[in-house]
């Protein structure tokens, strides 16, 4: 989209973490009752005071590292002073100058089809704010109860330059952004609030709005999808875009605006008085040995090593676990047949049913694709055998014998083959006549007679061999 | 004096000493004292009296100042909009002093958040100057110096921002200490100004003050600014032989905005006299930089105040009353009832000092002019082993005479702020009369530099009686 | 020089209501303190570095490991409002 401009800012929990960014409350807070996983420096209870965790750091450099991004030789944290009921002390501490990371840059496939860099101004480290439970919808709800569970988890604040061009593209770099983050094992993207978006767009030419804490990918979406449309409508009747701050209500699919009046953000930033700053240049070279192949690198090996197309590779590499699984089932099956199998038909099947790569086991997978590899399955029976395992669980083998999913002896088919040429005399006058078509009518039965068992393709070849001979 | 208490303590009872203070405080005027913590602190002496344990401060009843945390004790800060408020956790002094068997007896009266020089600003209503109760007794550790100085506790702790445990203990005869900046942890300590503040002892002696600092300072991990401890106690009575003290000429005389009362000066330079004689040789030396410390300090203390006092909402603990509107609207009309004119002034001017446009203006400025006097120290400190000046410029005002115009209350820090900004530690220590007002010498050490700061004023002490003169109410 | 209007933006940002009463009596105040600050402007720093902590402390962390935290009772506790287990706040519009 040519005159679309989109700056996203993604702010990323590092769950995997084992406490907070500041305290020693665990991190894994997740469905639990209310502010039980709270303590005086989370709480912000007067006299308390804030201690790094050095283990979020390393993460961070990780994250940089993996962006491409600069590491700031000394970094430190800064106060964002601003009143809300989900911020305990009345300020955030976040980065301001001297941030983490910085000018780093992610690929994608735009939507040109080209790939292109998208660059990431900075990355940097805060504090996460509470949780707000409003008592029906937030501009309608008579007051609002807040959980500090959430409050003080380590986030990382990744932001992009206002390249991107689409609601495609902004959900194409967010899927690799979660790839690699996940491949780095510094998050866990299945926890609620893992990860919240502020997009920023504008049209050529106009304004831009702010829509803020948008969760979930198709949430980012449809909400610039929204604001696409919203403001190419005001500029048709000439009317200005409002600079503003706007809130993706998820029922209606709308943004809508939820600033009161005139407001300037004045965050006040000043240096963090209680810490001290961060000299970490050498840490860098020790944790970018320690970085693992990240989704990049694994698309060209898989290219390379198990000679698949790129679509595949691409597939296959989209999430770590995916591709460890993949790996998995290359070691023992053809390579391949496998890539079709996972990333054309068993992706599918997991999609459709919401689950993820770990609702199936490697070595069904393995036993699958060496069954079809020695023709002992069909297609379709692979298929099924997929099917079943992810409903009803089980093992192929099983699922085989209960089903009777082996494929139908040769002298079976031929059997049901003659039965069929023979039983079908006008069908052959038909196809003598010209009509191809007659073919798969008679194939179609000797499908019927096999009960699906037979190869159709097998089939066609005997058929046809069969009219022909008659 | 703790020594002897001690000893007292453990030959007698505890509990009928801590008794005698309770009534004693019941019975006072002085409004020193917020909350009493009776029940716990009888029942500590009780156990004591039955089985004594060995703590360097086994059974020495401390009264607490508002403002640091005490489990299970209120903590108010004497501000309207914290009362009520218990904290679930001890700061991390009172968790040294528990362990050396302390008592915690009570919480003393302050200046509103730190905010003053006078505790005249507290929500409780002003203490008063036990050598004359028409007249303040200094702040913002107020109470915690009136009542060592009543005799109504033994030892206190007080905090130190701009100047507020020397300036009391200066106005009411004591001894008082502001310990290196990240000396002793401040986990705990409701923050006021945190790069300025630190928590220091109120006692009746030198060696007192030495046994506190002891116990209360060196690294805590919960503190990111908080450094290794020193020793205190050892070489504390080496005598001043040899020691260079200078006289930083900014100090005396027409230097100063208002002047220094003459006698204040005199005190202080008699005090230089004994140390003079007692082996010390004195020199003057120059803080260039010493009359732009107090706008310096203000600007600090007033942005980062803004921002410290920021979490009074309303909403986790403390104030909140009436119907809830909107949050902004409820939260601004809590924060409204419930700070006093000081506090909302200086959170107001630290906001503006903050805000965009203006920070490069002053908060940034002020902390380059805070380097430059910094620097006057390091300085200084590369010729002389101590600083020598008068803690105050003037003796205790009387109450009500200057809370009407706060840049006159501003202006009588003018000798205790610059310590601040520098982060090296000062004591005062009680040096003569200003008629019946008792007169403060503060001596100033280099970072980290209390054992010296402290040898010197037990010289001073040892060879001078005013740390044994008693208030007439005592 | 501080005005009416700039006392009303402040206290709107410090969340501090302030009555009308207050605010000229706060204007005269600030201005004259303002005042008093402005002899910063006499003292050259050009070159000079702000001394935002007078600690030369840099790397100070904590280990990544996880401790009890406070009950709901202890965190609620001094909560002047609440219901279920929450803080009860003002509503957000």
């Amino acid at each position: 989209m040519e005159n679309v401009i989109i700056g996203l800012e993604i702010h990323v929990q590092l769950n995997r973490l084992q406490s907070k960014l500041f305290c020693g409350c665990s991190t894994q807070y997740h469905n639990s009752e209310p502010n039980t996983y709270t303590c005086p420096v989370c709480l912000g209870l007067p006299g308390s005071l804030p201690v790094l965790n050095r283990k979020a750091v390393e993460y961070g450099i990780k994250v940089g590292l993996a962006l491409n991004c600069q590491i700031e030789e000394e970094t430190l944290f800064y106060r964002k002073n601003y009143y809300y009921p989900d911020l305990p002390k009345g300020f955030q501490i976040s980065q301001y100058d001297f941030p983490l990371a910085t000018k780093g840059r992610i690929l994608i496939k735009g939507e040109d089809g080209l790939e292109r860099d998208i660059c990431i101004t900075r990355a940097h480290m805060e504090e996460d704010p509470g949780r707000l439970v409003h008592a029906g919808t937030i501009d309608k709800a008579k007051y609002t109860m807040v959980d500090y569970n959430r409050c003080g988890m380590p986030l990382l604040e990744v932001v992009t330059e206002p390249d991107l061009r689409s609601p495609k593209e902004a959900r194409a770099f967010l899927d690799k952004l979660k790839s690699i983050l996940e491949y780095l094992d510094v998050f866990d993207g299945s926890l609620e609030g893992s990860m919240r978006v502020d997009a920023n767009i504008s049209l050529r030419g106009g304004d831009r709005t702010e829509v803020k804490n948008i969760s979930g990918f198709k949430g980012v979406e449809k909400a610039l999808s929204y604001e696409i449309t919203r403001q190419k409508n005001l500029q048709r009747r000439n009317i200005k875009v409002v600079q503003e701050t706007r809130h993706f209500d998820e029922l209606r699919s709308i943004t809508v605006s939820i600033r009161s009046k005139e407001e300037a953000h004045d965050y006040r930033y000043f240096p963090e008085p209680d810490l001290v700053p961060m000299r970490i240049a050498n840490w860098v070279p020790a944790i970018k040995a320690t970085l693992p192949e990240l989704p990049d690198a694994k698309r060209e090996r898989f290219v390379k090593e198990y000679g698949l197309t790129d679509d595949h590779a691409k597939s296959l590499t989209s999430e770590i676990k995916v591709a460890n699984f993949y790996e998995a089932v290359a070691a023992k099956a053809v390579p391949r047949l496998s890539a079709v199998w996972i990333a054309d038909v068993l992706k599918g099947e997991l999609n459709f049913r919401d689950l993820g790569i770990d609702a199936f086991q490697a070595e069904h997978m393995v036993e699958i694709v060496n069954l079809l590899s020695s023709g002992a399955i069909t297609e379709d029976g692979a298929v099924e055998i997929i099917r079943t395992l992810l409903d009803k669980g089980g093992s192929p083998q099983e699922i085989i014998k209960a089903r009777g999913l082996g494929k139908a002896e040769d002298d079976a088919v031929r059997k049901a083959v003659r039965e069929a040429v023979a039983e079908n005399a006008a069908a052959i006058a038909d196809y003598r006549a010209g009509g191809e078509r007659a073919l798969n009518f008679i194939v179609g039965q000797v499908m019927k007679k096999t009960r699906g068992k037979a190869d159709p393709g097998e089939v066609h070849r005997l058929v046809k061999d069969e009219v022909e001979k008659a | 004096m703790l020594a002897e208490l001690k000893e007292r303590l453990r030959a007698g009872s505890a509990e009928e000493y801590l008794s005698r203070l309770f009534e004693k405080i019941e019975k006072s005027s002085l409004n020193a004292f917020t909350t009493l913590a009776r029940e716990s602190a009888l029942r500590r002496a009780r156990e004591f009296d039955k089985k004594p344990d060995q703590g360097l401060l086994a059974a020495v009843p401390i009264a607490i100042k508002e403002c640091i945390s005490t489990k299970g004790i209120e903590t108010n800060c004497s501000s309207r909009i914290l009362r009520g408020y218990i904290p679930p956790y001890d700061a991390h002094v009172i968790e040294r002093l528990k362990a050396e068997g302390a008592i915690i007896m009570g919480k003393t009266n302050m200046d509103e958040f730190a905010m003053g020089t006078s505790t005249e600003t507290s929500c409780f209503g002003p203490t008063k100057n036990p050598w004359d109760p028409g007249c303040v007794p200094g702040g913002s550790s107020g109470g915690s110096a009136a009542c060592v100085a009543a005799h109504e506790a033994p030892c206190s702790l007080g905090s130190d921002t701009g100047g507020s445990v020397r300036c009391p203990a200066s106005f009411c005869g004591i001894v008082g200490l502001k310990p290196t900046y990240g000396l002793v942890s401040r986990f705990g300590l409701v923050a006021y100004a945190n790069s300025l503040e630190q928590i220091g002892p109120l006692t009746h002696t030198v060696e007192d003050t030495a046994l506190l600092l002891e116990i209360i300072s060196g690294h805590d991990r919960r503190d990111s600014t908080s450094a290794e401890k020193g020793s205190y106690l050892p070489g504390l009575k080496d005598g001043v032989s040899g020691l260079k003290i200078g006289i930083p000429k900014e100090y005396f005389g027409e230097a100063v905005g208002e002047g220094v009362d003459e006698r204040v000066e005199k005190a202080v330079w008699d005090a230089v006299s004994v140390l003079e004689g007692l082996g010390a040789r004195w020199q003057k030396v120059s803080l260039p930089h010493t009359r732009f410390a107090l706008a310096a300090y203000y600007v600090i203390a007033m942005s980062e105040a803004s921002s410290n006092l920021a979490r009074f909402d309303g909403l986790r603990y403390g104030l909140r009353q009436g119907e809830d509107r909107d949050w902004h609207t409820t939260f601004s009309e809590i924060r409204s009832l419930g700070f006093g004119p000081e506090v909302k002034r200086r959170i107001l001017l630290g906001t503006y000092a903050l805000s965009a446009g203006y920070y490069g203006r002053y908060y940034l400025k002020a902390l380059k002019v805070r380097t430059l006097i910094k620097d006057d120290f390091l300085r200084a400190f590369k010729n002389v082993d101590l600083l020598a000046s008068p803690t105050m410029p003037i003796p205790a005002f009387r109450i009500g005479e200057r809370i009407n115009d706060p840049l006159s209350l501003y202006m009588a820090d003018v000798f205790t702020v610059p310590i601040n900004l520098a982060g090296v530690p000062a004591i005062s220590v009680p040096c003569g009369f200003a008629g019946h007002l008792p007169v403060g010498l503060q001596l100033m050490g280099p970072h980290f530099g209390e054992a010296t700061v402290l040898r010197a004023a037990h010289a001073f002490e040892a060879a001078t009686p005013f740390h044994e003169a008693k208030p007439e109410v005592v | 020089m501080i005005t009416k209007e700039d006392v009303e933006h402040i206290s709107w940002l410090a969340s501090i209501k302030i009555e009308d009463e207050e605010k000229d009596e706060f204007v005269e105040q600030f201005n004259s303190i303002l005042e008093y600050f402005h002899q910063l402007d006499e003292v050259e720093t050009d070159g000079i570095e702000p001394t935002f902590r007078v600690v030369d402390l840099a790397n100070i962390f904590r280990d990544d490991v996880a401790c009890p935290s406070l009950s709901q009772e202890e965190a609620l506790r001094n909560a002047p409002r609440r219901e279920n287990g929450y803080f009860k706040s003002p509503r957000i519009v």
